[in-house]
């Protein structure tokens, strides 16, 4: 590592930089009195303050982190023990078939999910709203936790789990003690990329959603037509900074607490 | 294990407390009334203001819900499930509405407002008599250039986009009717035609313009057209009028051969659950001052001749987006083509776009 | 055996959803693609997939997301490795993951600013003495932005593989002299497999059906599967023949599950237990 110390640096360096350009743009013109995301005319706070009187826009908010938040925590939970089950199949081909089937909302474009979705819940009598809106999220975001979960359980050796049942384990002890810790950084992958879906949707939200129900991200699709304003980046500038804080704050709590939650940690 | 189970607990906590959060927003923005009229329109559609206007003013609550086309928006109401009291469709889209019996007749005793209305945008093909529909807003789809970017060039005819000159200068929307329609108008055939022949001839006018072609995009094509990206592209009046205000060097024209007219109307949908309210609110929308407001807001032409009266001359004299009504009789509505033709037009668009590759 | 109850207790909710979201609207989709515009029952729709425009379309999907999966192994292979030897390891994968938790359009908006003529790249090339270059709408901003999109997808399950690969089997390869190229494709690549295979499908598999940015990156010089069965969907509302695309792009999206497949017998071989 010594020897190629530098240009790692400067690899992972243009990766962040990369990976944080859209985001320093969308924030920089934040900033911007000109109203629209092109020529920076002067520095002004006033799209800041706009988000703050817009009751609307943050109860909005405040939905779309409730059903990400919700949606991503019970996606976990079942594809976590939808994924165990999946690995210790006997029949391959059942195995197989259980994987393909798991995949299939993922190659499905959103308006497909978003339509047959409504058929369904129109056909069962779900009312559309927060409900139909949190279940069509857990439902295409467990395939991903699945995706994350897999590789783990497959690495995992399994003659962990024979020495822990010839102790004299049993079958919940080792789940709790021996395959939920050794597969942990895949849940938690999982549950941060079940985020990302449900934070990204638009199409099947649309669909499924109904009495003043809505996300931001339908709120931030439906005024591409007549332009998105400035304060859509304000808000946007001011989750990110949020986000970053907690992350980061949160991080080094748990270091210090010597009990570190993050994802892949040695014990 | 413990951290997993932590980590669960702490955002079910959130959670939580965030709901609490939402509820005392919602009573506190909430007025008392429970009566509520549920709008769905596109977004930033309206001037925010008016609709808490119309709350103060009506006693009635505001919930205010987005689309961002015809299609969904009608696959939405036509699934039910929803209490849409107000929707804004364009006008080939009332004419498939009214179709699958998805609107209630409007009661014009209850809309006195209606009186402000020009009369040349009443009683048209697609809802005789407005038994439906009234309407918001209409535009033209035209040419927004940059007369700074290109050589003297105008465009006064569509042709003049196939100059070899505007070479990967082009920018289309992605909407097969706006461009099948304008092969056809540059043809001088009308934008509505079935005609076999003529939409093969069309077709293969547009595939002469593949080379110009920079791209087909969609809404982007405004935040594209100020930062002077492109020199000309083909747009909608409004979004026109929208770039126009931000990029001064821009113009906008709508060439002779003809183009396409168009209305977004205010509509109750069956699923309305509020009728009176809906009433209400589409007689407030009408009043002059209500519209002027909105107009000023919105950046699309209104029907509202009381709303033009008070007014900035300036603008309603602007005869690039309140033509006179010679120039408004050679443009054309859509006419519902129904789903055989609909798909056709879809074909040849597509081809099209797989020709520009 | 008799904890067999508890084991399928445990996978309720798991199969419940399989039936409802999975089943039931694959179901919906092949019983639509049977029908046309008119409501009658017919085979139409699938001759009509084999008509050149499809086929086509099929093709240049396949190989824009052959493409933008190659490309996201490439950058984030490295990256998931360089990440597990940094000092606050966690914290730095975290901070991968953050931005794409911000709104999806707006990213793609800034990126077309970013990437505009007058935009910071060109004014960098400018300084460099390179003309205005058009970038927007050609296949590499529409690559590039893809595997932005994808990256955090692929980085994760390498990451998840590599960090917990044991050190002392990489010391000892390299004790046995084997060079750091030997160390990497003997040793450490083939201990990553599972991972890497989890990343191709997390990127691959999405990318047959990417939409949005196909028109407002690409300019609609790209389309896929995705954008034509959007298109079937919402503008023509021939469901019919948007199911009949959606039937085939499952049935592509199994062919790739078996080529990526496991090949290994998974844990099932020594898991007697479970």
């Amino acid at each position: 590592m010594e020897r190629t110390g530098n240009a790692a640096k400067i690899y992972l360096t243009l990766i962040f930089i990369i990976l944080y350009a859209p985001i320093l743009y969308l924030i920089f013109y934040s900033f911007n009195s000109g109203g629209s995301m092109n020529n920076f005319e002067s520095f002004t706070w006033e799209h800041y303050s706009a988000v703050f009187s817009d009751t609307r826009l943050i109860m909005i908010l405040i939905n779309t982190v409730i059903v990400a938040l919700l949606s991503a925590l019970i996606a976990t939970i079942i594809g976590v023990f939808g994924s165990i089950g999946i690995v210790y199949m006997r029949n391959k081909s059942i195995r197989n078939s259980l994987l393909s089937l798991n995949n299939v909302l993922i190659v499905s474009p959103d308006v497909v999910i978003g339509a047959s979705f409504l058929i369904l819940f129109t056909m069962i009598g779900v009312k559309l709203g927060f409900a139909s809106v949190l279940i069509s999220h857990i439902a295409f975001s467990i395939p991903i936790v699945v995706l994350m979960v897999l590789p783990k359980l497959q690495e995992m050796n399994s003659s962990l789990i024979d020495a822990a049942a010839d102790l004299g384990a049993t079958k919940g002890e080792i789940l709790r003690r021996v395959i939920i810790p050794f597969i942990k950084p895949g849940i938690f992958a999982g549950f941060f990329m079940a985020l990302t879906y449900s934070l990204d949707d638009f199409a099947v939200t649309f669909f499924v959603t109904g009495n003043g129900f809505s996300t931001l991200s339908v709120e931030i699709y439906s005024m591409a037509r007549a332009g998105i304003t400035l304060t859509i980046n304000a808000l946007s500038g001011i989750i990110f900074i949020v986000t970053l804080l907690l992350v980061v704050g949160y991080y080094f709590i748990s270091q210090r607490g010597k009990n570190p939650v993050g994802m892949g940690v040695r014990k | 294990m413990k951290d997993i189970i932590r980590a669960a607990v702490a955002i079910i906590v959130v959670c939580i407390a965030l709901f609490f959060v939402n509820d005392y927003l919602n009573k506190s923005s909430g007025k008392a009334s429970s009566d509520t009229v549920t709008i769905f329109n596109w977004g930033e559609y309206i001037d925010p203001d008016l609709l808490a206007q119309f709350e103060e003013q009506s006693g009635y609550r505001v919930v205010y819900e987005t689309f961002d086309s015809n299609e969904a928006m009608m696959t939405k109401i036509e699934q039910g499930g929803t209490s849409y009291d107000i929707a804004v469709p364009s006008e080939y889209a009332i004419e498939k509405m009214k179709e699958n019996e998805l609107l209630l007749p409007i009661d014009h005793s209850k809309i006195p407002n209606l009186e402000n209305i020009d009369p040349y945008f009443l009683d048209l093909s697609f809802d005789p008599k407005n038994e439906f529909s009234i309407p918001y807003f209409w535009g033209t789809v035209g040419i927004v250039y940059n007369p700074s970017l290109l050589d003297g060039q105008t465009f006064k005819s569509w042709d003049a986009l196939w100059d070899p000159s505007l070479k990967g200068q082009v920018l289309l929307v992605d909407s097969a009717r706006e461009v099948i329609g304008m092969g056809l108008n540059s043809l001088g055939y009308s934008l509505n035609s079935t005609n076999e022949n003529e939409l093969a001839e069309a077709s293969a006018k547009l595939s002469k313009l593949t080379p110009n072609v920079k791209a087909i995009i969609g809404d982007e094509v405004t935040q594209l057209m100020v930062n002077e990206e492109a020199p000309v592209a083909l747009t909608w009046s409004g979004q026109a009028a929208d770039m126009m205000w931000e990029n001064e060097e821009l113009d906008y024209a709508v060439p002779e051969e003809g183009s396409n007219f168009f209305f977004d109307n205010m509509v109750i949908p069956k699923t309305a659950a509020n009728v009176d309210g809906a009433h209400a609110f589409i007689n407030f929308m009408l009043d002059a001052e209500v519209a002027a407001q909105n107009a000023d807001y919105v950046g699309y032409s209104i029907p509202n001749a009381a709303a033009i009266e008070l007014m900035d001359e300036e603008v309603t004299s602007d005869e690039r987006f309140y033509p006179s009504e010679e120039v408004r009789d050679n443009l054309e509505v859509y006419n519902n083509l129904g789903f055989e033709m609909l798909g056709v037009y879809n074909e040849l668009f597509l081809k099209f776009k797989m020709s520009s590759n | 055996m008799q904890t067999k109850n508890t084991k399928t207790f445990y996978l309720i909710p798991y199969f419940a959803w399989i039936l409802l979201f999975v089943i039931a609207p694959i179901a919906l989709i092949a019983y639509y693609s049977l029908f046309d515009l008119s409501g009658n029952f017919t085979l139409d729709n699938y001759k009509n997939f084999f008509t050149s425009i499809y086929l086509k379309l099929t093709i240049s999907s396949f190989w824009y997301a052959f493409l933008i999966t190659v490309f996201s192994l490439i950058v984030a292979y490295p990256t998931a490795y360089l990440l597990t030897k940094t000092k606050h390891k966690q914290l730095w994968l975290l901070l991968i993951i953050i931005p794409s938790w911000i709104n999806l359009l707006l990213k793609t908006y800034a990126f077309i600013g970013i990437f505009g003529l007058y935009g910071p790249i060109n004014a960098f090339l400018n300084v460099f003495g390179f003309g205005e270059t058009q970038i927007l709408f050609t296949d590499f901003s529409f690559i590039f932005v893809s595997v932005y999109i994808f990256i955090p997808f692929m980085i994760l399950p390498i990451f998840n593989a590599l960090d917990k690969l044991n050190p002392s089997l990489i010391d000892a390869s390299r004790d046995l002299g084997a060079s750091s190229w030997t160390t990497f494709t003997k040793v450490i690549f083939p201990l990553t497999t599972n991972g890497v295979k989890a990343g191709i499908q997390a990127v691959f598999i999405p990318s047959l059906s990417l939409f949005m940015i196909t028109r407002l990156i690409a300019g609609n010089k790209v389309i896929t599967l995705g954008t034509a069965i959007e298109q079937q969907f919402l503008v023509t509302q021939n469901w019919g023949m948007g199911s009949t695309i959606a039937v085939f792009l499952i049935i592509f999206m199994i062919i790739v599950m078996i080529i990526t497949g496991q090949r290994d017998k998974g844990a099932t071989s020594n898991g007697k237990n479970w």
